[in-house]
């Protein structure tokens, strides 16, 4: 094993340093790898008898979703250091803004396409917005902020019936369509999921460019010693509301696609167990790798979605009628809490740690105070 | 000379007098505002958020953690609270015959208290005091974990419903006040509370380990160079702030008679919010922000903004950290925010 992998050694080095110097490229050629190869590995046995291979895309790309969100808050906490509890907000900040303009409650149907753009861009400002009297907060303190801004928000939303439809929310939000050429429809999964990956492609390249970018070693610098970065230029102020803006945009901007998929916007989906649910992710990946995280968000959906699903018609099929009574979907919300508690105690830096030195999860020194 | 010591002890007796002073004028307009009926309602409610309230306070001024399972603790307390009432007391209902009902209330809120005592410090040990060098952060994030997780022991082995609770102290029970009804429970359950705050205020001031407590939150290092025991003061500070979610949890039963898993998240955040409006890490603090909380709550209720109370307390949440970090009555801790 290690003699063949050994003879692939000089290609690997060569790959490494060629894409090294094209990350972007990368990513690309990564994405479309993973697109081909996530369909054709739910047809592998014990996969393929689970759900059909329609169930397993349409499966892949609510995971998606959460990978996104997972990249998103990762550019917050992972990156510039800033824990957010209530990111679910700018999600669902997304997803209204869409179902507003494109569905029949306002009778307006604006198309798909621009309102992913517009729909980041509401992120965004309401990211700055959040964040410009806050972030100067220290870092419990601000977490507790965010935690209330995302509990604020579907409040907002139930309350304001006019625009939202209250409890209801927004139901038959149009589906995307190219002119001509494709109607997306709820029976067919694959157009979704080649979006799908079409987004998590263009989020990971603008999300690479960025770490490596001036910003990004801002953020670095920001989240090592904020003191030491704002003496050595760095306008600290600046660079997190970048932070916040750019994570509340790729969660705006995903908003959109999943009031699209879903075809029904209610506040009900954004809770605070959907912020935590992508905390969770940031801390089982490894803050601060953006691959990582969106590991982490594919696995933690796949687990409660379908694992936990399987448990369920499995202890039906033996006959005990103790474990009959218990459904596992329960369990997700368990998942999540065992998931921050274990990582925390025993590996703080998540499965796959970050390449750049991250110090704030690591030990106590300076970061704390 | 004289005057001077005199104008020194005015301004003290002054400095003294301004709180209560404040704080009577606030019920009066309170009480005018809201009526009779609402007002006893805010008082009952403030005195269940207040007791949550000291719960945070206390372990955010030693640990500077903020203790986010806290509010699930009381939670699981109303569970517990129920178990004590029907398999130890045997009662599922109103006691009328009165020395009963004073044993059977000593006991459930004597055993409520140690259980609860018990899983906050047991929490402490496996979940917090691993990572008592840890970044701030890490501690926080576990603490969400331990909330999820006390959520799904209760809806694993109650179930996802309201239950529930059995009310030992009859609601009947009213004396009239003027025109107003005035339910002896509501005076029992405010009674009660303000009787454990004031215990506590003693604890910290008078005993041994309160004084450790009080160092220990300013400063870890010079006491224990003092002498003080560091861990055995941590936990005894979740000892009793649990103790305390455990009696309102027994309270919350006894007032409102039912309760549900998620009780814990909405009710903690609004605990978490007096301890921030009070000031985090001062006790007294705490105490009064509980109450101001429940006033703003039920006075948004009685003007007919009912279904924004809880988007109103939190925005006051964020307003507060943003512009006065360290609440109303300050504390020692807030100058780092």
């Amino acid at each position: 094993m290690s003699a063949l992998l050994a003879r692939f050694a000089p290609l690997r080095a060569r790959s490494n340093a060629y894409f090294a110097q094209h990350r972007s490229l990368g990513v690309l050629v990564a994405v479309v790898v993973i697109g081909v190869a996530l369909p054709l590995i739910s047809r592998i046995p014990p996969l393929g008898d689970l759900q059909s291979m329609n169930a397993w895309v349409n499966a892949f790309t609510i995971a998606g979703i959460y990978a996104l969100l997972a990249v998103g808050l990762n550019v917050v906490i992972g990156f510039a250091g800033l824990l957010d509890l209530g990111y679910a907000a700018f999600f669902a900040l997304g997803g209204y803004t869409y179902a507003i303009v494109a569905s029949p409650f306002f009778d307006i149907h604006l198309p798909f396409w621009p309102m992913l753009i517009v729909g980041a861009i509401i992120g965004a400002m309401f990211g700055i917005f959040l964040g410009a009297p806050t972030l100067r907060l220290r870092g419990d303190y601000l977490a507790i902020v965010t935690l209330g801004f995302g509990e604020i928000v579907p409040i907002v939303l139930l309350n304001s019936d006019p625009f939202t439809g209250g409890t209801n929310g927004l139901g038959g939000v149009d589906k995307p369509v190219i002119p001509g050429i494709l109607e997306f429809t709820l029976i067919n999964p694959w157009p979704f999921y080649v979006l799908m990956m079409v987004m998590v492609a263009v989020t990971m390249v603008v999300v690479f460019r960025l770490q490596d970018s001036r910003i990004g070693r801002a953020w670095d610098a920001v989240r090592e010693d904020e003191l030491a970065a704002e003496s050595s230029g760095v306008n600290t102020v600046i660079s997190k509301l970048q932070a916040f803006a750019v994570g509340a945009a790729i969660a705006g901007f995903v908003g959109v696609f999943n009031a699209a998929k879903l075809t029904i916007v209610a506040p009900d989906q954004f809770k605070f167990v959907v912020s935590i649910s992508a905390v969770a992710a940031v801390v089982l990946g490894g803050m601060g790798n953006p691959v990582g995280v969106a590991a982490g968000a594919f696995v933690i959906y796949l687990v409660q979605s379908i694992f936990l699903k399987q448990l369920n018609t499995l202890i039906d099929n033996f006959n005990i009628p103790v474990l009959q009574e218990i459904d596992f979907l329960e369990f997700q919300y368990v998942l999540y809490g065992v998931v921050l508690v274990l990582m925390m105690l025993k590996r703080p830096q998540g499965i796959f740690p970050a390449k750049r030195r991250m110090r704030i999860f690591k030990d106590s020194v300076g970061a704390g105070k | 000379m004289a005057t001077a010591t005199g104008t020194v002890r005015t301004e003290r007796v002054r400095g003294q007098l301004f709180l209560p002073a404040v704080i009577t004028g606030f019920l009066a307009l309170m009480l005018g505002l809201l009526g009779f009926d609402q007002f006893l309602n805010a008082m009952t409610l403030g005195a269940i958020y207040a007791l949550v309230a000291l719960g945070y306070t206390m372990v955010y001024g030693i640990i500077e953690l903020i203790n986010f399972a806290h509010g699930d603790v009381f939670m699981v307390a109303t569970f517990v609270s129920i178990g004590v009432s029907t398999t130890l007391l045997g009662q599922s209902g109103a006691i009328t015959d009165i020395p009963t009902l004073v044993i059977s209330l000593v006991i459930l809120f004597l055993v409520t208290i140690v259980i609860m005592a018990l899983v906050g410090a047991l929490i402490e040990r496996l979940a917090y005091k691993p990572l008592r060098h840890a970044p701030k952060l890490a501690p926080l994030i576990t603490a969400i974990g331990v909330s999820f997780i006390l959520q799904n022991i209760i809806q694993f082995f109650v179930g996802p419903y309201i239950t529930n609770v059995p009310q030992l102290f009859p609601t009947q029970w009213v004396f009239m006040l003027g025109e107003s009804r005035v339910p002896f429970l509501n005076l029992f359950v405010i009674g009660s509370a303000i009787l454990l705050m004031l215990v506590l205020q003693l604890f910290i001031a008078r005993t041994r380990t309160g004084r450790a407590m009080r160092t220990t939150a300013m400063d870890r290092d010079a006491s224990s160079l003092m002498g003080v025991d560091i861990n055995r003061t941590i936990m005894i500070t979740f000892l009793i702030g649990s103790g305390l979610a455990g009696a309102a949890g027994v309270i919350h039963g006894l007032y409102y008679g039912n309760t549900t898993f998620t009780l814990g998240f909405q009710s903690g955040l609004k605990a978490f919010t007096a301890a921030v409006l009070g000031g985090i890490g001062n006790t007294a603090g705490a105490a009064l922000g509980g109450f101001l909380i429940a006033f703003i709550e039920v006075a948004a209720a009685a003007f007919g903004f009912g279904r924004w109370g809880s988007a109103i307390v939190f925005s006051l949440l964020v307003i507060i950290l943003v512009f006065r970090p360290t609440g109303l009555l300050g504390s020692h801790t807030g100058d780092r925010a």
